[in-house]
């Protein structure tokens, strides 16, 4: 199978979407001469021209919200933020507009818009830069939001999202856009709503999305090679819609979970896996579920200080022989 | 069209020198303006070099061919006159006296560093020295500007606020609400729009919609407005001056789009910085628009100084930022716990309000 980047495989999903649909755009900052401010939508401008690959000014919350008037008219506009943390400029467009027209008009009209760009911490640019706001869309209902730790997971579900007739929000992370996967070169889509296990274990669970995917990862070779520990590592994918069953299946199985989330710990995603998790399989857990979250403050500048705020695999392997 | 008002039309256009307030210049406050623009450039290709070795994480937007605007707009000030930006900040930081130790210290992401290491290269603050940042979100800068002003007018002081923003910025909703509520409420702003003819990689005709200038936007808000060349020192001065006479006499907002240039990409990651502008254009500026060059050149023709003189001066400049750059990489990493000072005050400051309920989570 072909290894590209996780950024190439965005570029194909859209390319690809491009093609099969007449009424996908793709609008944005610097996305169509400029090629992407982190190059996602190299080339795409120069393919599709000025129809389908649109430049825009400065504007989050006046075109994102024209994004979402504009599927309501049944375009399939495809909205790249520049960074997620410019989205607070959109709020009002994305969770009132997109997240309540369709709940408001009592069914009559639906938004099939994505809204895609990178949402992560750990490249230093500062505490406005670094949000992660998926738990934020994650808790308007109305609204999906997916969280690709791979190559693979960022095309399949790019296409899911751009097909799904709600508006769905991708979070991708400039630390993945440059990492490699196999990817294949026949048509697939993922399921909004289904979680994948990227690792095989029998002891231990670690329950993950995006980036933080790769952390638990790592933490399940550490485990594996220097205590002889087996953790399997689930990662979810989708936030909302949310695989539960799959969360129920590994939790029954290993009987302890470390949960392992970039949002900060105060209602992030892992609170709600975390609370999930008690009240549907407590009679399976053998510990207290744990946490790594990143630590719970602004993001900080400083680079020898930003590594350690954000889950590193050595806190997960921390934690989880705290429940071994 | 409310562009200029009569009093101001008095300067000859064609001379800012003669401006009362150019006027009023001492040798001695001609060479310390040049001082400021050499000490912005320095220091910029000082933090550039540091870039480049790797020792500083993000992002770094350089502010070198826009020293006029920044030195030249807070050169007029007094103490009642406040001043905020945005992510490209350090010429209006070294220009309002914030100390080149602390800024690079800040870039490093050093204790010693003006935000103790906590806001990096775009997020430089000194509210002592009246500097509010440093805002690294497009545009967000503004309804914050417009809130300096307010409280300026608030406590009854003669001041004002200059909100220094690109010609991107202004197709910001918030900064168009804010227009709105300078105008409406006279409120003691000045909009400095930095034209540097980019966002990133969007030229201005791809960005904004206007008659001639970004500036005349202000028209809709019935708000005075005027251009002025950044690469003389004078014209801004005395364009600045106006401005600011019209916030402190009238508590007058105003729009003040300021024409310049900026030689490198918008940030040092701008792997397109010469694609979507020819190098030509830059070297155009660069030998034919160059703020310093022309206020040198004017200095010795003024008889101000001579060229060995400039020299000597940019030696020693250049001897500071190099101290600088060593103070900042002989610093320390702020400790880990301070990740959680200056979140709340309550909880810095030990108050009761502070230990009353839970402020932080663990995971
Ligand atoms: C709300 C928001 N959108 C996008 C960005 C990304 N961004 C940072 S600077 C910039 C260009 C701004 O250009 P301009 O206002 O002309 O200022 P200049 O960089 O030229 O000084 C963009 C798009 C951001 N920081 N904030
Ligand atoms: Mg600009």
């Amino acid at each position: 199978m072909p290894q590209i980047t996780y950024r190439k495989a965005i570029n194909d999903a859209l390319a690809e979407e491009i093609i099969r649909d007449e009424n996908v755009v793709i609008i944005g900052e610097e996305v169509a001469r400029y090629n992407g401010a982190y190059k996602v939508t190299e080339g795409l401008w120069e393919r599709f021209g000025d129809k389908r690959v649109v430049d825009t000014p400065i504007s989050e919350a006046g075109f994102i919200g024209m994004g979402v008037g504009a599927s309501m008219l049944g375009i399939r506009p495809v909205m790249e933020l520049m960074f997620w943390s410019f989205a607070y400029v959109a709020w009002d467009q994305i969770i009132n507009n997109a997240g309540q027209v369709r709940y408001m008009s009592g069914g009559r009209i639906h938004c099939p818009i994505v809204i895609r760009g990178p949402a992560n911490g750990g490249t230093g640019v500062g505490a406005t830069h670094s949000h992660t706001p998926e738990n934020f869309i994650a808790n308007t209902p109305g609204l999906k939001v997916v969280c690709p730790a791979t190559a693979y997971d960022a095309k399949g579900l790019m296409k899911a999202a751009i097909r799904d007739n709600d508006p769905v929000c991708v979070m991708e992370n400039t630390l993945l856009y440059g990492e490699t996967w196999e990817v294949p070169d026949e048509e697939y889509v993922i399921p909004l709503g289904v979680a994948d296990i990227k690792r095989e274990g029998t002891d231990i669970s670690f329950i993950a999305h995006g980036r933080a995917v790769i952390t638990a990862l790592k933490a399940a070779e550490i485990l594996a090679a220097e205590h002889g520990i087996q953790a399997e590592v689930l990662d979810l994918r989708s936030i909302r819609p949310l695989d539960e069953e799959a969360i129920l299946r590994t939790v029954a199985k290993t009987h302890r979970v470390v949960l392992v989330d970039e949002n900060k710990p105060f209602c992030g995603v892992s609170a709600q896996i975390a609370a999930m998790i008690q009240e549907q399989a407590f009679d399976d857990l053998d510990a207290p579920v744990q946490r790594v979250c990143s630590l719970d403050a602004p993001a900080i500048y400083s680079p020898a200080l930003e590594k350690i705020q954000l889950p590193t695999p050595e806190r997960v392997v921390y934690k989880a022989l705290q429940i071994l | 069209m409310i562009s200029v008002t009569e009093e101001e039309v008095a300067i000859d256009p064609a001379d800012y020198a003669q401006a009362k307030i150019n006027k009023s210049l001492s040798s001695k406050d001609k060479i310390g303006l040049l001082r400021e623009m050499l000490r912005i450039r320095r220091f910029e290709q000082v933090s550039l070099k540091l870039y480049n070795q790797g020792v500083m994480a993000g992002f770094l937007h350089l502010y070198i061919g826009q020293e006029a605007v920044a030195v030249g707009t807070i050169s007029i000030m007094g103490d009642n006159d406040h001043v905020i930006t945005a992510y490209r900040d350090h010429g209006h930081a070294l220009a309002v006296g914030m100390g080149m130790n602390e800024c690079m210290a800040e870039q490093l992401g050093k204790a010693t560093g003006c935000s103790r290491g906590k806001g990096g290269s775009m997020h430089f603050f000194d509210p002592d020295k009246n500097f509010w940042g440093g805002h690294g979100i497009v545009g967000g800068q503004t309804p914050l500007g417009l809130g300096l002003a307010y409280g300026l007018k608030y406590k009854g002081l003669k001041g004002s606020c200059f909100c220094y923003m690109g010609d991107g910025a202004v197709n910001q909703g918030a900064y168009h609400e804010s227009l709105n509520i300078a105008a409406l409420w006279k409120l003691p702003v000045v909009y400095v729009i930095e034209n540097n003819k980019y966002s990133m990689g969007t030229t201005i005709d791809r960005s904004s919609a206007m008659r001639n200038c970004l500036a005349e936007r202000a028209d809709g808000y019935g708000i005075v407005w005027d251009i002025a060349n950044g690469e003389d020192l004078y014209e801004v001065r005395a364009k600045a001056q106006n401005a600011l006479e019209r916030a402190h006499k009238h508590s007058l907002p105003t729009v003040l789009e300021i024409d310049t240039y900026r030689y490198y990409g918008h940030s040092v990651s701008d792997a397109n910085a010469k694609k979507y502008r020819s190098p030509e254009e830059i070297e155009r500026h660069k030998a034919h628009h160059d703020p310093i060059h022309l206020w040198q050149k004017r200095l010795v023709d003024e008889g101000v100084m001579t060229d060995e003189e400039i020299e000597k001066l940019d030696e020693s400049i250049k001897n500071e930022v190099n101290a600088a750059a060593q103070f900042a990489l002989d610093s320390e990493f702020p400790a880990p716990e301070t990740i959680f000072e200056d979140v709340y005050w309550e909880v810095d400051n030990n108050t009761a309000a502070g230990s009353t309920g839970r402020h932080f989570f663990g995971d």
